[in-house]
């Protein structure tokens, strides 16, 4: 039963953290259709950026220092990497992620001579916890809780604000919204902004867990995550969330039933299984245009 | 007033439009005309400021607006409503009016209010995703959503495109009380025979020039048009 508990509690925290960055990649895909291969390894910058920065300053700086730092990182690539590329056809772009994806890959390898980097240990979250006889980390109930906010309070000004509207606006109808006066550059590096801070936020709680950083620590979270908004139906918000913890507590079985070779091979069989037979995913947009 | 001087837009590899001027006065109903690929959407386009001219100039009340950006010509008063009404599916009715006044900062509760007057069938709609309307109301729609950007002049591309006889009659009604309310309208449509009704001012464009121009009733008795337009 503790056992069970146990699966199951840390099943929904990596969903949690997956469904942080999950959100990253389909808000992008909604609006440019682009599939921002680097959104894992800004990830995994997140993550390297709070080991230099603790290392010298206190917690309470460091932590929304490196989330205004990921941020800044998301908007500058966007800015940088893709914006000069908005009118050239949609492949030119996603080489483009590509490309920034090894460059942060490397940048990170240089930076770190290669070596693991120890994530700090934050006290709130890392301090053990036992829950109806299960003993796990506080991060552990942390996740689902601060994932479920902060989806709440995204969906809220996606649907709400005018910089929702403006971004629902834009993801359906460049021109159209220009029409209206959208600025389309101001909803997208938006968009990069909120993708970013939300991995910054995930990076905090993944790390907390798997506490060795290196270079490629955010290729296979990325994976996963993209993935799951895949599954979800890439381009929906509610899907992501629910393919991200779908995924995350399938793998957790599975590693707890001895079969922990296989676990990331589900999450890329369960990646084929989608688009062999629904191509759209859980939530996806049906690819019919109404004119 | 909307001066067009020796504007040549450049569009999809070929010169759309080649050196057309013409003027829109204030609170007139001005029409282009002309077959498919004359360049009537291109000028409207690149007034627009989706699209960038080659050469040319267009000024409006004495400031040069060439080649701005779109939210700054809106910001002028300048709107368009695009070819195929291009209402957003899933936002609703309610939604894509907002939208409409996307820059203004001040109170929407009038502007709401005279554009369910002119449209009541809107006001019945409002929380409807704007997909499942009908063509004509998303023409409908996509005018209310023009006229909450407070326009000086809404520019219209084809409203009669695949509308019913009908619907279209009551479009051009629309066009003209929203013309007496203070717009200046320009408009360009394949329907010639219904703008040259309603316009006061004509310009035939064909293949990118304009070959033909003066009030509507002038154009409508021009033998040529008559041929080639009227049928």
């Amino acid at each position: 039963m503790e056992f069970a508990i146990s699966i199951l509690l840390s099943g929904i925290s990596v969903g949690g953290q997956y469904a942080l960055i999950a959100i990253g990649y389909t808000l992008v895909y909604g609006i440019l259709r682009l599939i921002n291969f680097a959104h894992g390894d800004v990830f995994m910058a997140a993550g390297l950026m709070m080991v230099y920065l603790s290392a010298s300053l206190p917690l309470s700086v460091s932590v929304p220092l490196m989330v205004i730092l990921t941020v800044a990182l998301g908007f500058a690539i966007e800015r940088i990497a893709y914006k000069p590329l908005r009118s050239a056809p949609r492949m030119s772009v996603m080489i483009s992620a590509i490309g920034v994806s090894y460059l942060l890959q490397n940048l990170a390898t240089y930076v770190t001579g290669g070596l693991p980097q120890m994530y700090p240990s934050i006290p709130g979250l890392s301090a053990s916890v036992t829950i109806m006889g299960a003993t796990t980390k506080w991060v552990t109930v942390v996740t689902p809780v601060l994932v479920v906010i902060l989806v709440v309070a995204l969906t809220q000004l996606i649907d709400h604000t005018k910089v929702g509207m403006a971004m629902r606006a834009v993801s359906r109808d460049f021109e159209t919204a220009q029409l209206m006066g959208i600025k389309i550059n101001s909803v997208i590096s938006a968009t990069f902004i909120i993708g970013s801070f939300l991995a910054a936020v995930g990076s905090v709680l993944y790390f907390t867990n798997y506490r060795s950083i290196v270079p490629l620590s955010g290729a296979m979270p990325g994976l996963k995550a993209f993935v799951a908004a895949v599954f979800g139906g890439i381009g929906s918000i509610p899907g992501a969330v629910i393919g991200a913890f779908l995924i995350g507590i399938c793998e957790t079985i599975i590693k707890g039933s001895n079969w922990t070779v296989f676990s990331d091979a589900f999450t890329f069989a369960l990646l084929i299984v989608v688009l062999v037979t629904k191509p759209t995913g859980l939530f996806g947009e049906k690819a019919t245009d109404k004119v | 007033m909307l001066k067009i001087e020796d504007l040549r837009v450049n569009y999809g590899g070929i010169e759309a439009v080649k050196g057309i001027t013409f003027e829109v006065p204030d609170k007139s109903i001005v029409t282009l005309i002309g077959a498919n690929g004359a360049g009537k959407s291109t000028t409207l386009r690149t007034i627009a400021g989706l699209v960038k001219p080659r050469t040319g100039k267009i000024t409006l009340d004495g400031e040069e607006i060439t080649g701005k950006a779109p939210n700054y010509i809106v910001s002028k008063g300048i709107t368009l409503v695009p070819e195929g009404r291009r209402v957003f599916p899933d936002l609703t009715v309610l939604e894509n009016l907002k939208i409409g006044a996307y820059l203004r900062k001040d109170s929407l509760t009038k502007d709401l209010d005279s554009i369910y007057e002119l449209f009541p069938r809107l006001k019945e709609r409002s929380w409807q995703a704007a997909g499942t309307l009908s063509g004509g109301e998303q023409q409908m729609l996509a005018v209310g959503r023009a006229l909450m950007s407070r326009p000086k002049i809404m520019m219209m591309d084809e409203p009669s495109l695949g509308l019913a006889p009908l619907v279209v009659k009551g479009i051009f009604d629309i066009i003209r009380e929203i013309n007496r309310q203070g717009v200046t309208i320009l408009l360009i449509e394949q329907n010639a025979n219904m703008a040259l009704h309603t316009a006061d001012l004509a310009y035939v464009l064909e293949t990118g020039r304009i070959m033909l121009s003066g009030s509507g009733d002038e154009v409508l008795k021009n033998e040529q048009v008559k041929k080639a337009y009227l049928g």
